[in-house]
């Protein structure tokens, strides 16, 4: 074990990777003497040279379809999207091509690729640069998405998602570049499409991805503390496919789940969330599903509107408590308790 | 400015220079350029006098019988392309063949041209108008036949249909729908042969409504910049559904874009195959060196966009012209006029196209559908925990009697 930053364990895995096979190389804007706008591929340029670590021209049509073609022949790419608002100019590509190849062409082409993209507001970068539209790739057939909030699952992710044979959009996120965790020195892949129970409870289910997953585990860790409150954690991991039985499971148990999403609350990833507890624990929920979201506007510049437009750890504890509470009247009202 | 970038300026303006004054402007070369001329009214297309880009004279060294054997061949495959899309746009009109179905009626010797060309190594991404091209790579036309029927045996499988055909085995790395989306991903395959250090090349083909849309821009680009073994031709029929070149495109002579990219460009008659397999050589070559290449080849589409359109958009003077241009009884006529087939031989040849088209048919009518419980087979390739594999009927969990729930 190796305590690293979130950005770190990324740098070392695509090293890593680089080192065991070498069909994987990258492609992205300023990945290489800029050393990545995030600084994710820093040093990987000297290190393997350019035609492992390619410098685009701004044209992630381009260089997404073509990082598609190649992947058709056989190469792994690891293309890096600067922010998933970017990937928009890329959308046809992915959605078309890269999530459809292998089945529109009866199974003879694999698209053994890698899309990574950091999602994330909050840093005053203002509507165009501040979405989080994991939501349009996890929608698709085809495509496998997934979202570490951790090094540890950055980690086994990346080495999952890099291993894959199919189109894999990876979701970091801005937020969490500079948080540290411990990370496993062996390279075990973890397994795309199962959450991961990061806090075992029995009060009430909450439910998170990404930087959501992070605060959703703080959150549960003070209200313990704090007031006693024994939480059940699910942190998705995989947005597609999506671990139903995890969450269908929890909820049988708990009666009660919020979730929380930095996307935009209607149509987000968190209806199908909701849509997914109220058709397999219908009979088990004590109040509804409660979903914690972006405010629907575009992002505003101002620091003061951009907080109000972000869920916080208060809006998460204040969901927690006002469905607890919901649970209690719904108890009351039919003369029962819990164990 | 980065040395390299530097240079590369350098080794541009140079390629510039030596395009604005080319040190041969054969007849020959001329005459492709006066054909163009001849077939089209002026207010259609535009043709330079002088393209900037380089003329070569095709080295005629090949004999009258060499010439011969190679327009014979093109003749029995270009025959095979008219009977064959002709029985499908029948398929079509008795509803055998569903979705949509764009022939290449009238460009077959556009197409046996490039695909002569073509080392059995090399690869071809093509738009949705691919039928003949797909038979050219020598995918069996019965198994082409079966995609567009959506049969098991089709080349796909039956899970692309007309404008997704696709043979690994053949190089046809696609059959695609979405204009222009074709060319990143040859632009990619480039990059992995070039990232391999091997000498094979991809063409792209596509068509002149495509020169206008951002991913050719993207394409070129980086192709150019990275050197990178691929040729893209514009297949240039005029029109794209019902919307000429001249209106859609700012610079109309679409050869001359390359130049923004540094690339090298020709333009060349599409209704010669002769022609159209010498520029496609010369293309080709000069991607196996690593310079991409633009090829435009103007030709014509002898009927509407697909099977449905009556292009009533075209004149009856238009559709005249049309057939007096036709390549396919052009090439028999050219045959028989200079002795190297008999009537009866070019009759011959005629009935056996027509009967493996036939063929064809009948083997796509007898495959079998694909199985309903096979819908899931192609979600991925790497098997995936929790994928969602529900027909619409399913519900999302098993449906189950209300349970006595104790707290």
């Amino acid at each position: 074990m190796t305590i690293k930053t979130y950005r770190q364990t990324l740098h070392d895995t695509l090293r890593a990777e680089m080192l065991r096979d070498e069909n994987v190389f990258l492609m992205g804007e300023e990945i290489g003497v800029f050393e990545g706008s995030y600084k994710i591929t820093a040093g990987l340029l000297a290190e393997f040279g350019d035609k492992r670590v390619k410098d685009t021209p701004i044209a992630e049509e381009g260089f997404t379809g073509a990082a598609i073609g190649a992947a058709m022949l056989g190469l792994r790419p690891v293309v890096e999207i600067m922010t998933i608002n970017f990937s928009l100019l890329a959308l046809d590509q992915i959605v078309n091509h890269a999530a459809k190849i292998y089945g529109m062409f009866g199974g003879q082409a694999k698209v053994p690729m890698v899309i990574r993209t950091p999602g994330g507001g909050g840093q005053q970068l203002g509507a165009t640069h501040s979405q989080n539209i994991e939501l349009y790739y996890a929608f698709v057939p085809g495509m496998k998405v997934v979202a570490p909030s951790t090094p540890a699952d950055a980690k086994a992710l990346l080495l999952a998602a890099i291993r894959d044979d199919d189109p894999v959009l990876f979701l970091e996120n801005l937020a969490l570049y500079n948080t540290k965790g411990d990370v496993p020195d062996d390279d075990t892949p973890a397994e795309i499409g199962k959450a991961k129970i990061s806090r075992e409870g029995h009060d009430l289910t909450l439910i998170g991805y990404s930087r959501m997953a992070y605060i959703a585990k703080n959150v549960a860790d003070a209200l313990s503390e704090s007031e006693g409150l024994d939480i059940e954690v699910i942190d998705l991991m995989s947005l597609r496919p999506l671990d139903r039985e995890t969450i269908v499971n929890s909820v049988k148990k708990t009666h009660a789940a919020v979730v929380l999403e930095d996307d935009w609350l209607t149509y987000g990833i968190g209806a199908e969330i909701a849509a997914t507890i109220s058709d397999g624990a219908f009979d088990y929920l004590d109040a509804p599903v409660r979903r914690v979201a972006m405010a629907e506007v575009p992002m505003p510049y101002s620091k003061v509107l951009e907080s109000a437009a972000m869920p916080t750890n208060d809006d998460v504890i204040n969901a927690i408590f006002q469905t607890l509470e919901a649970v209690g009247r719904r108890l009351k009202k039919v003369g029962q308790s819990h164990d | 400015m980065t040395d390299s970038a530097l240079s590369k300026t350098k080794v541009a303006a140079k390629k510039a220079v030596a395009k604005k004054a080319p040190a041969k402007k054969a007849v020959a070369a001329k005459s492709t350029v006066k054909k163009v001329v001849a077939k089209k009214a002026p207010a259609k297309k535009a043709v330079a006098a002088k393209p900037t880009v380089k003329e070569v004279t095709p080295k005629k060294v090949a004999t009258k019988k060499v010439d011969g054997d190679q327009l014979v061949s093109f003749y029995r495959d270009m025959m095979l392309i008219r009977r064959f899309e002709e029985r499908a746009a029948r398929a079509y009109t008795e509803a055998l063949i569903g979705g949509y179905c764009h022939l290449n009626l009238g460009e077959e010797a556009t197409v046996v041209g490039l695909m002569s060309a073509l080392r059995e190594t090399d690869y071809l991404f093509t738009n949705y108008r691919e039928h003949g091209y797909a038979i050219m790579r020598g995918i069996d036309p019965n198994r082409a036949m079966a995609e567009l029927y959506g049969r098991v045996d089709g080349v796909s499988k039956g899970w692309g249909g007309s404008m997704h055909m696709f043979d690994m085995t053949h190089r046809l790395l696609g059959g695609y729908g979405i204009v222009g989306g074709q060319l990143p991903l040859a632009t990619g395959a480039a990059l992995a042969i070039q990232y391999r250090g091997l000498d094979e090349v991809v063409m792209c083909t596509m068509g002149d409504g495509t020169a206008n849309i951002g991913a050719f821009h993207e394409s070129l680009n980086i192709a150019a910049l990275w050197n990178l073994p691929v040729v893209f031709v514009v297949i240039n029929n005029g029109l794209g559904m019902g919307t000429t070149v001249a209106k859609a495109s700012a610079e109309p002579e679409i050869y001359k874009r390359a130049s923004a990219y540094a690339m090298t460009a020709e333009r060349v008659d599409g209704l010669d195959p002769m022609s159209v397999l010498h520029a496609a050589q010369r293309a080709i070559a000069s991607a196996r060196t690593g310079k991409p290449y633009l090829l435009e080849v103007v030709c014509e589409r002898l009927r509407g966009h697909s099977v449905v359109d009556p292009a009533k958009y075209r004149s009856p003077e238009d559709v005249a012209q049309l057939a007096k241009a036709d390549p396919v009884p052009n090439l028999a006529a050219r045959l028989i006029r200079d002795k190297i087939l008999t009537a009866a031989e070019v009759h011959q040849i005629d009935e056996e196209q027509t009967a493996r088209a036939d063929a064809a048919d009948a083997f796509a009518q007898a495959s079998a559908q694909p199985d309903v419980s096979t819908l899931f087979d192609y979600n991925y390739a790497t098997p995936v925990a929790n994928d969602s594999r529900r027909l619409p009927g399913d519900p999302l969990f098993a449906v189950v009697a209300r349970p006595e729930v104790s707290r």
